[in-house]
């Protein structure tokens, strides 16, 4: 079983906390924050947690760790109680069971010490369809004692033209990134930033993706959800596969997809992989998957790769894209979370 | 070229009445920018006024005409701001999750809802000196005790406020929007503002003297025009409101 490893990483994330993660990170140099907790108080700690809607169970028994100064992408499919947990997290939802300690502290009991702390970036809305980008910017900035400067941050999020723009007027992108300069402008210790670049063009998605890379090195955390793997495998320190409600795998990007390569070829669907798998040296796997698409793994050396060309040659198989890769978080997460479609 | 931005964490909020101040001054802009709004607030009264009580169109019974508009337009001022606009207003803030995103401001929520009490405070004063200046300029006399007109506007605010937030914080945007616009033009018809209660059979004017609206009219009738001090028939009225709109407001109003 060629996930026993990750599984296990699994079951160590489970229990709670955990300490070679604590270790990793006492060694790595961090800036240190303006109110410091307990140094070794994640930025986000979830033990059990539980949230229902009536008969449906959104988050089960879900635990998990966010480090200080850490992006941690919390990635899942449509439904897997993404949202539900961060609103948890940002006090807008009561857990039914389980604890939930953001920066060492109870969101709902100790909100207000909070709210100062903590940057919310909402899936959509939340700011009133007449209000101006740079007005609402610079009202948020002024509840907080030593904010950004509004004008900058929305210049170097690429608004500046929009400041006086009704919200309801600006495009989706623009909405975005004026959420994500509400979010970060009082400057806080932790960001939760829920699906931040859905919607966003490529270049207003890479300074999203530039903005979170210098909140880290800038020693804020950050907690982010997507469901896109190329955003999660950039940008995440960490990463937790969410499902069902539930945590199925978590590490960092490079652990969860692991060292081992691929072998992958397209070719006309319905290639007898049986027959291609008897030619492999023994210890390889050859599957088609989906139909046209095909996955060798094994001992990819080059005697592997000969074999595999050559019993193409031997069948008349014109195999398009053939390539030696690492897996992706993407081939990990389908893994785990299935293909098919979800309701 | 890129801004350089300090994104240390420095967190910290500011006291809560600076919050409030701040929040204030940013719902009093973005109100009078709102052309729906301003039609509401400051338009039709003023156009009211002026077409009843600079015409003839209407009989209001004996004495100047403008001694028994300008209380009744001052009241439907009062409707207008605490209660359709802020309904209408706060309705949609929590359609589109202005409350919430407001909510992980460091602005507490009672703060919120000072800000927006005294937005509309600020509002109808300056709806009161628009309305006056027109009512002097066709000829009014007011007569009596400020503070009896400052207590009637404080306890019709609180009960149009409460009724106005009930309704935002219960029903949806949409069903606000419509609702809240019905009960204005139905209060604007038979709450005393323009048309007098006397012409309604007397059985119906009873009835119609309950509403918050007539006796805030009527109070602010008796005093302005009749010299009246602290009416106690009217006050009682817009206490038993005010208290049965803030109660209910807080009790049900749901922020999302």
């Amino acid at each position: 079983m060629r996930y026993a490893g990750n599984t296990r990483a699994v079951a160590a994330e489970n229990r709670f906390p955990r300490r070679a993660d604590l270790r990793a990170n006492r060694a790595a140099p961090r800036p240190r924050l303006v109110r410091m907790a307990p140094p070794d108080d994640g930025a986000l700690v979830l033990d059990e947690l539980v949230k229902r809607y009536g008969a449906v169970t959104a988050v089960d028994r879900l635990s998990l760790r966010a480090e200080r100064g850490a992006v941690t992408a919390l990635l899942g499919p449509n439904g897997a109680g993404k949202t539900t947990t961060i609103e948890i997290c940002e006090g807008f939802r009561r857990a039914d069971a389980g604890r939930v300690a953001v920066l060492g502290l109870d969101p709902v009991a100790d909100a207000r010490a909070l709210k100062a702390r903590v940057g919310v970036m909402p899936q959509s809305g939340g700011v009133p369809g007449t209000a101006r980008a740079g007005e609402f910017l610079r009202l948020v900035a002024s509840f907080h004692t030593a904010p950004l400067d509004p004008g900058a941050l929305l210049e170097r999020l690429g608004l500046t033209k929009h400041a006086k723009t009704p919200f309801r007027r600006m495009s989706g992108g623009q909405q975005q990134r004026l959420s994500l300069a509400v979010a970060v402008v009082g400057r806080p210790e932790l960001v939760f930033l829920d699906e931040p670049t859905t919607g966003l063009d490529p270049q207003a998605r890479l300074a999203t993706w530039e903005l979170v890379e210098e909140l880290r090195s800038a020693g804020v955390s950050v907690v982010l959800t997507t469901h896109h793997m190329e955003e999660a495998e950039r940008l995440a320190d960490r990463v937790v596969i969410i499902d069902g409600g539930r945590v199925v795998a978590a590490g960092a990007p490079a652990e969860l997809t692991g060292a081992e390569r691929q072998l992958r070829f397209r070719a006309r669907a319905g290639l007898a992989t049986d027959e291609l798998l008897a030619a492999l040296p023994p210890g390889s796997a050859a599957k088609e998957s989906p139909a046209g698409h095909y996955l060798v793994e094994g001992d990819l050396g080059p005697e592997l790769l000969a074999t595999v060309t050559a019993w193409c040659a031997a069948h008349d198989v014109r195999a398009d894209d053939l390539r030696i890769e690492r897996r992706t978080l993407e081939d990990v997460f389908l893994e785990l979370t299935g293909r098919e479609l979800r309701g | 070229m890129t801004a350089v931005l300090d994104l240390t964490p420095a967190p910290g909020a500011v006291s809560v009445p600076r919050m409030i101040a701040a929040q204030t001054g940013y719902e009093v802009r973005t109100l009078l920018r709102n052309g729906e709004q301003l039609l509401l607030t400051l338009i039709i009264p003023v156009v009211l006024l002026l077409l009843f009580g600079g015409t003839s169109l209407l009989d209001l019974g004996p004495g100047p005409r403008v001694g028994f508009l300008t209380p009744g337009i001052l009241a439907l001022a009062v409707l207008s701001t605490a209660f359709t606009g802020q309904a209408i207003g706060t309705g949609f803030e929590r359609r589109y999750g202005v409350l919430r995103r407001l909510g992980a401001t460091p602005l507490p929520r009672a703060g919120l809802i000072a800000a927006k009490t005294l937005t509309v405070v600020l509002v109808e004063a300056l709806q009161a000196v628009v309305i006056g200046a027109v009512a002097f300029a066709l000829g009014w006399h007011p007569h009596g005790d400020p503070f009896s007109v400052l207590v009637l506007l404080l306890l019709g605010t609180a009960a149009f406020s409460g009724f106005g937030l009930l309704m935002a914080g219960t029903l949806r945007a949409e069903a606000t929007l419509a609702a809240a616009n019905l009960v204005y033009i139905l209060l604007l018809a038979t709450g005393g503002v323009v048309f007098p209660l006397d012409r309604f059979p007397s059985g119906v004017r009873s009835a119609l003297e309950l509403l918050p609206v007539s006796a805030l009219a009527d109070g602010l009738r008796d005093v302005l025009r009749d010299g009246h001090t602290l009416p106690g028939g009217p006050l009682l009225v817009l206490a038993v409101w005010a208290v049965a709109g803030l109660a209910l407001a807080a009790r049900f109003f749901r922020w999302e």
